[in-house]
């Protein structure tokens, strides 16, 4: 920290997508030298702060200042020409070339005279600059194949060669092993000791208690407070994020009795993914799956599914050895997978709500081989009414409901193919509050009704409220179990961290 | 970091990555190894014939010039099935130049075909780059839109050798200080091979066509012109469609408006895909795709020699296009699978 004056200020920006105003009002300051965290649930504009800076997206509104003057950054290049370098959650690298020309790309060193792209004095700086980072790559050395730490070094290591005064890194720490996290930390002190100004983006508070010097919380797109590290507490930081008391969250009630193991998994492995996972779900039991991201929660819950090949291991549905090689399979099987990602894996948007929901079962609703639409609209109807799903008219396209509306048509549709087993991956990541507890609440249900449960969460609050039991995972193992009453935050966290390993 | 165990062996795979890319490069040698091999079994003579050796030379010169555009294109993620009506019109109205004014400068008329392909090839590249089209569907657009073109100039009429300029014939005839069969068609061949190297080696332009193509997000992020690259990278195409056009002329003495380039396209994407060119982008060379012309210039000969139809030339095509691309799918498999398990 330093009492000199900021390096970049921001004043009243604003920024809608889609008429809805995502960020309001942005008054923000980085001063040289410092790691500043910027924190807050999903959906706050951390992100988008970033990129309205970096030039990725120009605000409705405000201005940037950059050493007291006023700047614009209508695109990333002016971005990079003030000095100013966005590294992404998703290392933005192109594989096919070598680590020297993804450092270097647009601003390759030409030689003189002839005038020619200087690939020596590319390799000689690349290397200069990795070395000033401590870090041994071969500046040679492809970038396809390397691991997404080692893609995030060739980011900031591009950041260095044009100078960056200022690093704005949106989650860089969530692909991360710890090690890595370690190391990257190590960088990022490096840099602010030379005056870079750094703002980091972390969803986990730890992280940023640990590695910052100050902390900005945003909230609903709002800036609610900025302070500094050491006279603030976790506690309090949470307060300001959520803007509520804690305990708001949905809790599942204790089930005396649980029926048989309706799906057991023994010793399930896919080479580099995941291996010697063992556990059982039992009809009526919601088990959480936590663990960092990347530690292949999603793979085991794909392989289930069948969209995942396995080399080894085997699958029991109510005590019968199964083989599941494709999704139908594992649906013939009683197996559904409702997918993280809602646009990509699960909903079709532009389609209606109805069509929606009954993809999974045209068969039954059709008569004689020919669908029937009033049969289909029947279905959908009592879905909707069941599900309490908010929407003008089961005609209308899924693209224009809410996300946690959206949510629940996806689980629609599973639904009534009547499974036994449930696997959702983060049911309720990037959906609000009021629609986490209504899906909170639905899952209950669906336990109560005997299906068996898997919900994979990087939501430490959803995993501790609502499983019955607890499987960590991390990097393809399971690390640690716990049953509900013994699971504590601090437990679960250290097993997905590697810190105390605790086989169950 | 590059010192935890499981980067050290990701970096080992992407050693076995590096290995099999240069497999590649050799892999190509070694079928052209084998269909030479296989030809000689027939033909014990085959190589020692100098006629063979002019035919195989004679036939890679269009296919070179033409495919190290249609590489650049390819890296970038994109295609152009255009190129034989580009070389068609660009041939077509040199011919008719050549025709309607007797003595015309073969130079000049050389370079008015390399300026009018330019043009067709910056429509392409336009409708692309700026408006978006896909260049799947723009390039079949102006394929048959240029191929209509070249019967409206010509009014369907063929330029017969007669038109075309004796000093242009000599260019498939006779090579420099009188070696008769490296001909100057073969030179110019090797020229653009080399130009077309030192551009995407060492110019930014040609970088960022790899960058593009590797990761389009990424390059408009990182400041690359993502727009007036693909633009060059369809001109370009164009251009070398009309010298090729001229190419054409010398080397078959007529320009067909019927004829001339119609399924040239198959023939030029088979070079460079069968040279090792992603065909999802990002990444080719042209070695490569030079010995992906050599390879489908030895196969054509040696079919035409060993007594095969030439009827079946374009299944054999179609079947290398297919084979190069699977055992390039499989490849790339097995590579994925042992870098990240997916």
């Amino acid at each position: 920290m330093t009492d000199n004056l900021p390096v970049l200020t921001t004043h009243g920006i604003y920024m809608a997508f889609g008429g809805v105003n995502v960020l309001k009002d942005i008054d923000f300051e980085i001063y040289p030298g410092e790691i500043h965290g910027l924190v807050g649930e999903n959906g706050a504009g951390k992100s988008t702060l970033l990129k309205n800076i970096a030039g990725v997206h120009v605000p409705k509104a405000g201005e940037i200042r950059l050493n007291g003057k006023v700047v614009q950054v209508p695109n990333p290049h002016a971005a990079t020409d003030l000095q100013i370098a966005l590294i992404h959650q998703e290392p933005l690298t192109f594989p096919d070339l070598d680590v020297a020309e993804n450092i270097f790309i647009g601003r390759q060193p030409m030689s003189s005279g002839l005038s020619r792209l200087d690939w020596a004095t590319m390799y000689s700086r690349s290397a200069e600059i990795l070395n000033s980072l401590g870090v041994k790559l071969d500046p040679r050395a492809k970038v396809r194949g390397l691991s997404i730490a080692d893609q995030q070094m060739v980011e900031m290591a591009g950041a260095l060669s044009q100078d960056a005064k200022i690093l704005l890194m949106d989650e860089p720490t969530a692909a991360l092993t710890p090690s890595e996290v370690k190391d990257l930390f190590a960088i990022m002190r490096l840099l602010r000791d030379r005056g870079t100004a750094i703002v980091f983006i972390s969803h986990r508070l730890e992280e940023v208690f640990e590695i910052c010097d100050r902390i900005t919380v945003l909230r609903d797109g709002e800036l609610i407070d900025q302070r500094i590290v050491g006279e603030v507490s976790v506690d309090e930081i949470i307060q300001m994020m959520v803007g509520r008391p804690l305990s708001t969250l949905f809790e599942k009630g204790d089930t005396e009795e649980f029926g048989e193991p309706v799906l057991e998994v023994e010793g399930l492995m896919r080479t580099l993914k995941f291996e010697n996972i063992t556990f059982n779900i039992r009809a009526g039991e919601i088990v959480g799956m936590a663990g960092l991201i990347g530690a292949g929660r999603t793979d085991v819950a794909r392989a289930l599914f069948g969209t995942l090949e396995i080399d080894s291991g085997t699958i029991r549905i109510d005590g019968q050895r199964v083989e599941i090689g494709r999704p139908r399979d594992a649906l013939k099987h009683g197996i559904i997978y409702v997918p993280e990602d809602r646009k990509q894996n699960g909903l079709l948007m532009p389609m209606s709500v109805i069509k929606n929901m009954t993809l999974a079962v045209l068969e039954r609703l059709s008569r004689n081989g020919w669908l029937r639409e009033s049969l289909e609209e029947e279905a959908a109807q009592e879905y909707v009414k069941k599900l309490n799903i908010v929407l003008r008219d089961p005609s209308q396209p899924v693209r224009e409901l809410s996300g946690g509306n959206q949510q629940k048509v996806v689980l629609s549709r599973w639904l009534m193919t009547k499974p036994k087993v449930m696997l959702l991956d983060e049911p309720t990541r990037g959906i609000d509050i009021g629609a986490k507890a209504e899906v909170h609440r639905l899952m209950s249900e669906l336990a109560a009704q005997g299906i068996a449960i898997l919900m994979i969460s990087s939501e430490l609050p959803e995993i501790l409220a609502m499983s019955d039991r607890i499987i960590v995972m991390r990097e393809g193992r399971i690390s640690g179990r716990f049953d509900k009453d013994e699971a504590t935050a601090e437990s679960v966290i250290a097993a997905a961290a590697g810190q105390f390993l605790q086989e169950g | 970091m590059a010192t935890t165990s499981d980067t050290l062996q990701r970096q080992r795979s992407s050693d076995i990555a590096v290995r099999l890319a240069r497999f590649r490069e050799l892999g190509i040698v070694v079928f052209l190894i084998a269909v030479l091999g296989m030809t000689i079994a027939f033909q014990p003579d085959f190589l020692l014939k100098p006629i063979n050796i002019r035919s195989i030379l004679l036939w890679i010169p269009l296919l070179t010039v033409v495919a190290m555009g249609e590489m650049m294109v390819i890296i970038t993620r994109g295609i152009d099935v255009s190129i034989g009506s580009m070389l068609a019109f660009a041939g077509i109205v040199v011919g008719m130049i050549f025709r309607d004014v007797p003595g015309f400068n073969i130079y000049l008329g050389a370079l008015i075909g390399i300026l009018l392909g330019a043009l067709l090839g910056a429509v392409n590249g336009g409708l692309i780059a700026w408006l978006k089209i896909p260049p799947i569907i723009t390039t079949l657009g102006t394929l048959s839109v240029y191929r209509g073109l070249v019967f409206i100039v010509s009014e369907g009429r063929q330029i017969d050798p007669n038109h075309v300029p004796t000093a242009l014939i000599r260019w498939s005839q006779r090579g420099p200080f009188g070696i008769q069969w490296v001909p100057y068609v073969v030179l110019i061949a090797v020229v653009v091979a080399f130009l077309a190297y030192a551009f995407l080696r060492y110019t930014k332009g040609g970088r960022s066509i790899y960058a593009i193509g590797g990761n389009p997000e990424a390059a408009r992020l990182r400041g690359v012109p993502v727009e007036t690259t693909t633009f060059s990278v369809y001109l370009i195409t164009g251009a070398l469609c009309g010298l090729a056009g001229i190419l054409y002329a010398s080397r078959f003495g007529f320009v067909n408006p019927g004829e001339t380039g119609v399924g040239f396209e198959l023939t030029v994407i088979a070079a460079v895909v069968v040279g090792g060119t992603n065909v999802f982008g990002g990444s080719g060379s042209v070695l490569g795709v030079f010995l992906g012309c050599l390879l489908l210039g030895t196969i054509n000969v040696a079919l035409a020699v060993l007594g095969v139809a030439s009827t079946w030339q374009l299944a054999v095509y179609g079947f290398v296009i297919l084979l190069a691309v699977t055992v390039d799918a499989v490849i790339r498999r097995e590579l994925r699978r042992a870098t990240t398990g997916e």
